[in-house]
């Protein structure tokens, strides 16, 4: 008996008996103020959130914040002036190890918690959101959602290889209970709201 | 006014043996609600402290002795959260499972007994002191003799309601409303270190809020922490409830 | 290289670690902070019972129905391209993981949180085979420098001073003696980990969640390190207990917002990774282990403990585990959660810890996937003394104390005679040899006994 039939055949004949699946698609009419409470909870998070209306006052913002002379990666076409384009995965992506500043878009983002949800083809290559000093996401107001609930509703059964939702810069507060921004993760995290 | 029931009076191994004085409270305080109460004289334990110890296949004794003193009575009261929660889960005759049952049902801690079915809506008592209100676990969390502060759901106090009846009362407001004092039955012995650190930390809150009786619906529990109150040489006293609600 | 403490028992190692009372307070204190913080972000969500309801519900059906939920999660996995591996114990597991590694000749792996591998002791079997290993996260990272366990499934090394952690970065990665600022550890971390995660072939990381429906894992970190070390390595192993399992990818929404805000307070973790398929060229592997949970799965009174998440908010709020610490519960899961989940690994070995506990009931209601903790520590002693283990002389003074209160005659003589001996030769019972008086007075003995005073006075 190979360990599969080993541990199929166990836990076959102990499990009890069948429970019924509950349904949770009631759990969709939970409602909250957003943007606000999206605006709210990625602040308490230790996010950063500038409403912006258009692509210029993103770059004007970059321009004023970002070092010049830092690497800069976008995934966004509409940045492509001033910023390194990238339309496809890497093939080496230990390459990015220097990026100082990422700026990507998602099309979804979570009010309750200030999450954003960015699958694969949005970032290009995985590593990319992790591997920045500090990371830039373009977020419309239309595409904030007031739940979790709703996010896995709005993502249904999409096709990924690799999907993430990203609340804030990385973080520990491993030593002592002392909340320290920046772990092995972007140090920052910007919203870019568009309206 | 006068209930048509007869109520038999429950009292706890440890409180019948120590703590007297809290058991004629409960007893004082039914007589003048108007009950017929009694007391079976050969009562002895409900049975926890062994089968909280893993031994419950030994409280057959108990369970029968419990059966044969209570089962006549329209209820039975008893003044600790923890025993009358032990009963209401494991009280169980294999002979007659029904008889079990059926006693479990018109089983009340005291307080519950006041509020739930006397439906007690004033009290003539005064105790002009500041008193700290120990909500035991079991009682608590077992029975839902008040909210626990682990969910999120509306509050309610069964013995807060009956205590916010005595004139001249202040409860203080603790740091930690409903934390375990540690007596925990022979966790108390078998975990010492544990269980008078707990017991220390318990009492503390109590003192750094003021409080200058602390009072509760169990005995074992102010037991423990009246154990550590009076080797720190502290002049704060504990009270079973019924001795508060008693008192003039 | 990482320590397992001799079994002693919870007692035993809890007094020691009360030798030190402000440091107990500290502990104390630090975790239960933990726990308000819990009650902040849960009380924000208005119908968060009925969440803990959804939740114990969606574990109760995947319990019941795990056999399916497996092969499901096993065929979408593998048409994902994902490589799945069944290890029925922790030798298995241990050496599948190191097959893999020497079939790519890498000596040197870097790991992300994974509690399923230090169960396995994962470490400990990779060194002593010539595979270095590098635990990622930071909390992880400081207990493989202290040649520990952790002691917290969640917070690794909440246990530690910042001095001791600041002392381990100075021996270990060269900082400045003395320099205890958390601000200046993390960034020492981040840089020297930063190196580790550029450099590292292989990965492995743990499971939150295993989706049936879709074949896709989700990997919850604040750190980013789980991230860092499988999007750069060429091969991703993924360690899950066979219980890790959820129905639909939707089922996330309700796991999700109640993971975090339990375990810290955070309305969720910084990164919510859901891992589908392989990257381009690289591998990605999935363990799936057994390790008695199918035991435990036929226990109908302890199955419910493997619908646990592993949030922590049962150990945060225990009052006997912030008073004891992790350590003294000698295993890889402490607290109230893994006092029912040890005994059925060894029952022997763990027959101390259900009694770690006054079964205050804290911990079932933290709980978000509704396990009757307490209820089950109960039930645990029953079955750990009906199985012998419990000492004989508790088992005599049980006997006797039956004995006892069985009948009316003996019960009453022998409270009396109590009470004569605390009043008139109080230091037989009030001495060292009593633990009780160690830290507590006995009551005062009363004149009568309620029994008697009822007779007196209401005639009988």
């Amino acid at each position: 008996m190979t360990s599969r039939e080993k541990i199929l055949s166990a836990v076959k004949a102990n499990q009890p008996d069948l429970a019924i699946l509950p349904d949770v698609d009631f759990l969709l009419q939970e409602d909250i103020d957003v943007p606000e409470k999206f605006i709210a909870a990625l602040t308490a998070i230790g996010g950063q959130v500038i409403a912006v209306e258009n692509y210029a006052v993103i770059k004007a913002f970059i321009a004023k914040n970002v070092e010049q002379s830092s690497r800069k990666i976008t995934t966004v076409s509409e940045l492509a002036d001033i910023a390194e384009y990238i339309e496809d995965n890497i093939a080496k992506p230990h390459s990015l190890e220097n990026v100082d500043y990422a700026i990507i878009e998602a099309d979804l983002a979570v009010a309750e918690n200030g999450a954003i949800w960015v699958t694969e083809d949005k970032i290009r290559t995985r590593v990319l959101p992790f591997i920045t000093q500090h990371l830039g996401v373009i977020v419309r107001r239309g595409g904030i959602v007031p739940t979790m609930h709703q996010a896995y509703n709005k993502i249904g059964l999409n096709d990924y290889g690799f999907a993430t939702f990203i609340a804030g810069p990385s973080k520990t507060a491993d030593i002592e209970q002392s909340l320290v921004l920046g772990a092995h993760g972007a140090r920052s995290m910007t919203v870019f709201l568009m309206s | 006014m006068k209930h048509y029931m007869k109520v038999g009076l429950f009292i706890p191994c440890y409180v019948d043996q120590f703590y007297p004085g809290a058991a004629i409270a409960c007893l004082q305080l039914l007589e003048k609600l108007g009950v017929d109460v009694v007391y079976p004289k050969n009562q002895t334990c409900c049975g926890q402290p062994m089968a909280n110890s893993g031994f419950e296949h030994l409280t057959g004794g108990c369970n029968d002795l419990f059966i044969k003193n209570f089962s006549e009575f329209d209820y039975v009261v008893g003044p600790s959260g923890s025993c009358v929660l032990h009963l209401k889960e494991h009280l169980h005759n294999s002979d007659n499972p029904e008889i079990a049952a059926t006693l479990s049902n018109k089983l009340y801690e005291f307080t519950s007994f006041l509020t739930d079915v006397l439906k007690v809506k004033s009290q003539p008592a005064r105790f002009p002191h500041k008193v700290g209100v120990h909500q035991s676990c079991h009682g608590q969390r077992g029975l839902h003799l008040s909210q626990m502060t682990e969910l999120v759901a509306p509050e309610f106090s069964k013995p807060g309601s009956l205590l916010n009846m005595v004139k001249g009362i202040e409860l203080v407001r603790l740091n930690r409303k409903d934390e375990c004092c540690g007596f925990g039955g022979t966790f108390c012995v078998a975990e010492e270190a544990v269980s008078s650190k707990m017991g220390k930390d318990r009492v503390e809150d109590h003192l750094h809020n003021g409080a200058e009786y602390i009072t509760g619906v169990d005995m074992s529990c102010l037991m423990h922490m009246e154990g550590i109150l009076r080797r720190q040489g502290s002049k704060v006293k504990v009270l079973h409830i019924a001795e508060i609600l008693n008192g003039e | 290289m990482s320590e397992i403490q001799n079994t002693t028992n919870h007692a035993e190692l809890a007094e020691v670690f009360n030798n030190d009372e402000a440091r107990v307070d500290w502990h104390d204190e630090t975790l239960w902070w933990i726990r308000s913080k819990r009650d902040v972000a849960v009380n924000k969500i208005s119908n968060w019972e009925v969440l803990r309801e959804a939740a114990s519900q969606i574990k109760n059906n995947v319990l019941s129905n795990l056999s399916n939920y497996l092969q499901q999660f096993e065929s979408n996995a593998l048409s994902n391209g994902i490589t799945v591996h069944w290890a029925t114990d922790a030798k298995e597991h241990n050496q599948i993981v190191l097959s893999i590694l020497e079939k790519h000749s890498i000596h040197q792996m870097v790991k992300s949180k994974s509690m399923l591998t230090e169960e396995c002791h994962l470490n400990d079997f990779l060194e002593a085979n010539g595979i270095d290993v590098i635990d990622s996260d930071l909390g992880e990272r400081i207990v493989q420098l202290a040649k520990e366990m952790p002691s917290h499934i969640v917070l690794p090394c909440i246990h530690k001073k910042k001095e001791e952690i600041g002392e381990l970065f100075h021996q270990h990665l060269g900082t400045p003696a003395g320099n205890a600022d958390p601000q200046f550890l993390t960034e020492t971390a981040r840089q020297h980990l930063r190196d580790t995660f550029l450099t590292r072939r292989a990965a492995l990381t743990g499971v939150n969640f295993a989706i049936a429906e879709t074949g896709e894992f989700v990997v919850c970190t604040n750190e980013g390190n789980a991230d860092m070390g499988a999007h750069l390595a060429d091969v991703h192993i993924a360690s899950m207990g066979i219980e890790k399992i959820i129905p639909e990818r939707k089922h996330l929404g309700v796991f999700l917002r109640l993971l975090t805000r339990s375990a810290t307070g955070q309305p969720i973790t910084t990164y919510s990774s859901h891992f589908k398929r392989p990257n381009k060229d690289k591998e990605m592997h999935i363990i799936i282990v057994d390790n008695g949970r199918s035991i435990q799965l036929g226990r109908e009174d302890f199955r419910n403990s493997l619908k646990c998440i592993r949030c922590g908010a049962c150990m945060n709020t225990c009052p006997v585990y912030r008073r004891s610490g992790g350590h003294s519960y000698h295993n890889a899961i402490s607290g109230p959660i893994g006092s029912i989940l040890a005994p059925n690994l060894d029952m022997e070995k763990y027959a101390d810890l259900p009694f770690a506990s006054t079964l205050c009931g804290s911990c079932t209601n933290v709980c978000p996937v509704k396990i009757d903790i307490h209820q089950q520590l109960y039930k645990w002693r029953q079955v750990i003394v009906k199985n012998g283990y419990v000492p004989a002389a508790k088992k005599a003074s049980m006997q006797i104390m039956n004995w006892t209160l069985s009948s009316p005659t003996v019960y009453h003589t022998a409270g009396k005679a109590g009470r004569f001996v605390l009043k008139y030769a109080p230091f037989m019972v009030s001495n060292k040899l009593n633990p009780w008086y160690k830290h507590r007075d006995m009551p005062e003995p009363p004149k009568e006994s309620f029994g008697e005073w009822y007779k007196k006075n209401r005639g009988n």
